[in-house]
């Protein structure tokens, strides 16, 4: 065979490869990948979906197999790692952070018979599902905490990169603290990274530094817990359990739990009931929990917070309840409105009496 | 916005402390390379050491044993590295970045049970009248003892450098390899020291990063500072007081950015972000258009495969 001849041959059969790629006959296991944005050993982010990637091998057993890419750059590289494992053979294949999207979308078309679940973004397709949990009513919480915790009025909030999820969580958090105390300030800095703990805790230290006394983070590690702990401030976990960092700081944490959902969605797989949908979980649901509060925060603030986290899961109350204006002093919900999850998602604004702008 | 919650004095103790990492890497690499061999694996070295220091660390309950550790696995490593390069001949660049590749896997192999350890905290310098005075002792005599042995280090280097017959032998190895192995230098043995010397500072670099900077273990935690100390030699045209200048100025514009964002500037904060590299450019720059002609001082055997053929 010629060389050339046979790269086509190659080709084709890559092809055709491609095309059959996902379907499930009965009797095989099922293969579902996970990419993630950083190494599984974060203790936040990525460390929560490997929990959950580790649940659906507990759960289905035999019936399922699972593979995993760590600290894939959220750019071209992604887009080869998820080929790669539609390639070799992956049924279901979870991308766990925003930036994956279009990667996801342009790959999910390449293989039509691959399921594809995407966190946090807003893209879908036939073969591509999104999933995402409602964080804000987490922060919400641990607004409220910090706005009774804090003597010197200045909490600090270290933000990854200046989109909605990031955003909404910044007024989440704001709008609750400063309801329970007007004196509150949120000093905020953007790290432009998700996964750098040195940057991470250097960015805890220059906040400390300039009187915060509370830190809340939106990036992976649990650097700035660390450092919270050293300096004898007070911090809340992200994404995961960071008491054994900051056994003394922790005041409580944010916990993603992706388990159930990864459970679910891989059995609907297996079923052959698996169809495109948009899925956005939050306490109700328990895809965001909170960590035992710790003993620093006073029996009272620890009812106020249970009351409110039991307030979201009946219904009785939304953490974006009017009336609110923006930043810039317009009305965005009147008395009594409550915002609608269009919205919600798409969020490129801060509330009144944030200070500083959102970076473009 | 509000400048005046940015104290200056704690600026710049966070500074030095953001900077050593870089610094020990960079002065390490620098001698290497003023030897001829270019090693890009700094990254790989400096996350052994990271949790070679660690482990050693946590395990010994002091940070000494722990900074030993990390300045040996760094060696230890970087010997791969030289055994390729220097008996197998291979390519330099090509072997650098395999050692990089190679210490990021190790490390993280190495890191999986110390992931949620605390580290034994290290002792801070502490002079009962100095530490104490207002402005000087917070920001001269308050420091981890590790900030003050980098700085030690860099005037070793320059020492030996620049007037110690050996230092004289490796530049001249650097510069002309065949011209010093005609003197009768061993030329590989010497590389085979400068190598070693640039792994033990990688991995001391590493170690601060994980002992003292952050402090704690995760996965990749150096997240590129070995690329940025490889910049930095360049940067600094191979000379000890500039890595010394670039590391601070490195550091101090990440720390002071940081800063400014929180005292709420009203200055976009991509422009923030990206300044400690576009300054960094433009120095570097300035460097290179003031010496027309030159190439930058980088030294002539820079990269080249020395092999003794007489």
């Amino acid at each position: 065979m010629k060389r050339r001849s046979f790269l086509t041959s190659a080709a084709l059969a890559l092809g055709i490869a491609g095309l059959g790629a996902g379907a499930v006959t009965a009797g095989e296991k099922v293969k579902a990948g996970f990419v993630y944005v950083g190494p599984v050993g974060d203790f936040g982010w990525t460390y929560q979906h490997d929990q959950g990637r580790q649940a659906v091998e507990a759960e289905l057993g035999e019936q399922v197999e699972t593979t995993f890419v760590e600290s894939v750059p959220e750019g071209a590289d992604a887009e080869r790692v998820m080929t790669q494992m539609a390639l070799g053979g992956a049924n279901i294949i979870f991308t766990t952070s925003f930036g994956y999207m279009d990667a996801t979308i342009k790959v999910a078309k390449k293989f039509p018979n691959v399921k594809f679940e995407h966190a946090t973004g807003y893209k879908r397709a036939d073969n591509v599902s999104t999933y995402s949990a409602r964080f804000y009513e987490g922060r919400a919480v641990i607004g409220t905490i910090a706005g009774r915790m804090t003597k010197t009025n200045k909490i600090g909030y270290i933000a990854s990169f200046p989109i909605p999820e990031v955003i909404r969580g910044i007024n989440a958090a704001y709008i609750h603290a400063k309801k329970v105390n007007p004196d509150v300030e949120f000093k905020i800095v953007w790290v432009y990274t998700w996964f750098d703990p040195a940057k991470e805790a250097d960015a805890a230290t220059a906040l400390i530094e300039q009187g915060v006394d509370v830190i809340m983070q939106h990036t992976d590690s649990p650097a700035a817990m660390t450092i919270a702990e050293a300096k004898g401030i007070m911090a809340f976990g992200q994404a995961s359990d960071m008491s054994k960092f900051g056994p003394n700081a922790q005041l409580t944490s944010i916990i993603d739990n992706w388990a159930p959902y990864y459970v679910e969605r891989v059995k609907a797989v297996i079923d052959g009931t698996w169809e495109s949908q948009d899925t956005w979980h939050g306490f109700k649901e328990g895809m965001v929990q909170l960590s035992p509060y710790s003993d620093k925060v006073p029996a009272d603030v620890q009812a106020e917070a249970e009351a409110m986290k039991q307030a979201i899961i009946d219904g009785t109350y939304h953490p974006f309840t009017g009336p609110i204006n923006k930043q810039d002093g317009t009305s965005w919900l009147a008395e009594g409105e409550v915002a609608d999850d269009g919205v919600l998602a798409s969020m490129n604004f801060y509330v009144e009496g944030i200070e500083g702008e959102i970076p473009q | 916005m509000d400048l005046s919650a940015i104290d200056p004095v704690l600026l710049l103790a966070s500074l030095m402390i953001s900077a050593t990492p870089i610094l020990l890497a960079a002065i390490g690499e620098m001698v290497v390379e003023k030897a001829g061999v270019l090693n890009l694996g700094v990254e790989g070295m400096m996350i052994t050491g990271a949790i070679c220091g660690f482990a050693i660390a946590v395990e010994s309950g002091s940070p000494f044993p722990g900074l030993a550790a990390a300045a040996l696995a760094g060696a230890g490593l970087s010997l791969i590295f030289a055994f390729l390069t220097q008996v197998l001949l291979s390519n330099q660049v090509a072997t650098g970045l395999a050692l990089t590749l190679f210490g990021l896997g190790l490390s993280a192999l190495i890191g999986k049970p110390y992931a949620g350890v605390k580290p034994p905290p290290s002792p801070r310098l502490d002079i009962p009248f100095l530490s104490d005075m207002p402005v000087l002792g917070p920001i001269l005599f308050r420091h981890d003892l590790m900030v003050y042995g980098s700085l030690a280090l860099v005037v070793g280097v320059w020492a030996f450098l620049k007037y110690s017959r050996a230092g004289l032998i490796l530049r001249a190895v650097g510069e002309n390899h065949d011209a010093a192995h005609a003197l009768g230098y061993r030329v590989v043995r010497i590389r085979f020291l400068a190598i070693m010397f640039g792994g033990a500072c990688a991995g001391l670099g590493g170690a601060f990063l994980s002992l003292i900077r952050v402090p704690q273990w995760t996965e990749g935690m150096t997240a590129g500072a070995g690329w940025i100390a490889l910049a930095l030699v360049v940067f600094a045209s191979w000379r000890p007081w500039r890595v010394l200048l670039g590391a601070y100025l490195f550091g101090g514009i990440t720390v002071l950015q940081l800063n400014l964002q929180a005292a709420g500037l009203a200055i976009p904060v991509e422009y923030l972000s990206m300044s400690p590299y576009i300054v960094t450019i433009l120095v570097l720059v300035y460097i290179s258009a003031r010496k027309r002609g030159s190439s930058l001082d980088a030294p002539a055997s820079l990269g080249r495969v020395f092999h003794a053929t007489h």
